[in-house]
């Protein structure tokens, strides 16, 4: 990574708006949009945690794909490295892909079950980087499954051969490829066990200390976010409702969601388990 | 894929794919009836044409195993004949569905929009139009013909394919592994190929069973309307529509190529039916 294009901020949103379009409901009708993301406001430094909780629906989800460019928001700017993603070539938002990866909630969907993991975990490599030897792309897949805690020849077998937790590594290992100085992972533990969710977690935590990572954790998982997170971004109807350091917000929530959210928690590292959302 | 995880994949279908009747029985009537088309390029009793008049409609016998027709030549001989034919037609024609509906759905799912509005436009446009009625337009306009015939089948498949296609790419477009591909940096072109095409390609299969027997039914429909294959080239179609005059002289000569379309059929949507369980058994839920 070339130092001079980082500026001070990793990540910054501004003013973030994202409508869906629905179907029309009729044929000449202007067709109907829904407000998934509105204003939202986020910035995240290098090295820095940041969780967004919120409701099912709140528009965690749309945050994330939006901020990777996987939607094209209806307003606002996505600024990654202080480039402005949106306004990007095609040739410049590649570029940029190499530093911001993505983990996913479901290890079951997020790994294709017609390829080998070796080939899942270069995705990114092939895609992203050229001129990488063979032998130079045979060495880095077996770093990241190193450090994901597999074995080298686990790359020759197939997604279906692996559980829950062991898949969700192999997509962290996925994203490390690249060396990524920012992972957006959306609700990367509530798929698993609780005894798996503990191991992943602490997988995120090592991962950043020793590879100076910073994530964009998704969560509705209140404990989860206390572990991981320096600061907490509260989404209630695509907006952010309150933001600050995780200490303070959850010590002392100003915004009655927040309290809310809060005071609905059973007990502090109860497994829960996901509404059944969209 | 390594060859040696494909042969072990290979080995574990036959394994599973043992047990199940509808494939198994698929399987060997259309195995027979590619034998029995390879058999026939080299070999058939008698020459497929000759014509005999002195020993015309003879009943079966033991030299003449089916009987002969209205000109005595060897029904044996012509329907063993006319089974290449049949896998000729059907083979292309569904080659031609397959070959541009695949890309055009593959192509609607993964630009959406404006593009996709005019590919399915153009699907709803030919499939508007029953199978048959069309492959008779066509051939009314272009001239009855072996070519001709295999055109308009081929016609009619391209929607089929297209939709199936589309339908399908488009659930696997918002699986998270093509999300991951997308912040892979893959494009659209890229990821149809690597991701889409391979997971819908057991589907694809299946649909191209069941098509292969559709296709045959109206190949023989076209020649029996007298649009499909030409005198003195053997056709089932054909053959039927020959007898029709004959049946209260010699019904055999119905019965027969009656019997080949209905046993190849059965055994083609048996052989489809037995796929779509041992490759994708959850299709079979939803059905
Ligand atoms: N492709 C889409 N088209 C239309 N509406 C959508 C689409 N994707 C999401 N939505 C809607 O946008 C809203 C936010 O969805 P999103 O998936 O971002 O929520 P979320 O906070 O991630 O929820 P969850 O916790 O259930 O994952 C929801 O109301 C959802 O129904
Ligand atoms: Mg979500």
């Amino acid at each position: 990574m070339t130092a001079g294009e980082t500026g001070p901020m990793l990540l910054r949103v501004e003013g973030l708006t994202l409508d869906y379009p629905l179907p029309r409901e009729r044929l000449l009708a202007p067709a109907p949009r829904f407000r998934a993301l509105n204003a939202v406001n986020l910035h995240l430094a290098k090295g820095e945690s940041l969780a967004v909780v919120g409701e099912s629906g709140s528009g965690k989800s749309s945050l994330a794909r939006t901020v990777l460019a996987l939607e094209r928001p209806t307003a606002g700017r996505v600024e990654m490295m202080g480039q402005d993603v949106f306004a990007l070539p095609p040739a410049g938002l590649r570029a940029l892909r190499r530093h911001a990866q993505m983990v996913f909630q479901d290890p079951y969907g997020s790994l294709d079950p017609r390829r080998k993991i070796g080939w899942t975990i270069a995705e990114p490599l092939d895609a992203l980087e050229s001129g990488v030897s063979a032998a130079e792309r045979k060495a880095r897949i077996a770093e990241v499954l190193d450090s994901v805690g597999l074995k080298p020849r686990d790359a020759e077998r197939f997604p279906h051969e692996f559980s829950g937790g062991q898949r969700q590594r192999i997509a962290i290992a996925r994203a490390l490829i690249t060396h990524p100085d920012l992972i957006v992972a959306d609700e990367p533990v509530s798929a698993l066990d609780v005894s798996v969710q503990a191991q992943v977690l602490n997988l995120f935590m090592d991962l950043r200390e020793r590879l100076g990572l910073s994530y964009l954790f998704i969560s509705h998982d209140l404990a989860v976010v206390r572990h991981v997170a320096d600061r907490v971004a509260v989404m209630r109807h695509g907006e952010v409702v309150e933001e600050g350091g995780v200490e303070s917000v959850f010590n002392a929530p100003r915004h009655p969601y927040t309290q809310a959210l809060l005071a609905a928690v059973p007990r502090v590292g109860m497994p829960r388990r996901r509404n059944a959302g969209s | 894929m390594s060859s040696e995880t494909q042969t072990s994949a290979l080995r574990e279908y036959w394994q599973r794919g043992r047990g199940q009747a509808n494939l198994m029985i698929g399987l060997a009537v259309t195995l027979t009836l590619v034998a029995v088309a390879l058999v026939s390029l080299v070999w058939t009793p008698y020459t497929v044409s000759a014509i005999d008049i002195p020993g015309k409609l003879q009943p079966p016998s033991a030299d003449h195993w089916l009987g002969t027709d209205q000109f005595g030549r060897d029904v044996l001989s012509r329907i063993m004949a006319g089974a290449v034919n049949s896998i000729a037609v059907s083979l292309v024609a569904v080659g031609i569905g397959a070959g541009i509906g695949v890309p055009l759905g593959a192509l609607a799912a993964a630009r959406r929009g404006l593009v996709e509005e005019v590919v399915m436009r153009f699907n709803d446009f030919t499939f508007a139009f029953p199978a048959l009625l069309s492959a008779v337009m066509i051939t009314a306009l272009f001239g009855p013909g072996a070519i001709n015939a295999i055109i308009a089948i081929g016609i009619f498949n391209i929607p089929v394919f297209a939709r199936l296609t589309r339908a399908a790419a488009l659930s696997l477009w918002k699986r998270d592994f093509v999300l991951a591909a997308r912040v892979a940096g893959r494009g659209r072109t890229r990821i149809t190929i690597d991701h889409i095409l391979p997971n819908i390609a057991s589907l694809l299969i299946v649909q191209m069973t069941i098509q292969f027997a559709l296709a045959i039914l109206a190949e023989a429909g076209l020649s029996y309307l007298g649009l499909g294959t030409q005198p003195p080239n053997p056709s089932w179609g054909k053959m039927l529509n020959e007898a029709q005059t004959l049946m209260f002289i010699a019904p055999q000569l119905a019965v027969f190529p009656g019997l080949a379309i209905m046993v190849t059929v059965l055994g083609l949507n048996l052989l489809g039916d037995g796929l779509r369980d041992l490759l994708d058994p959850r299709l079979r839920r939803l059905r």
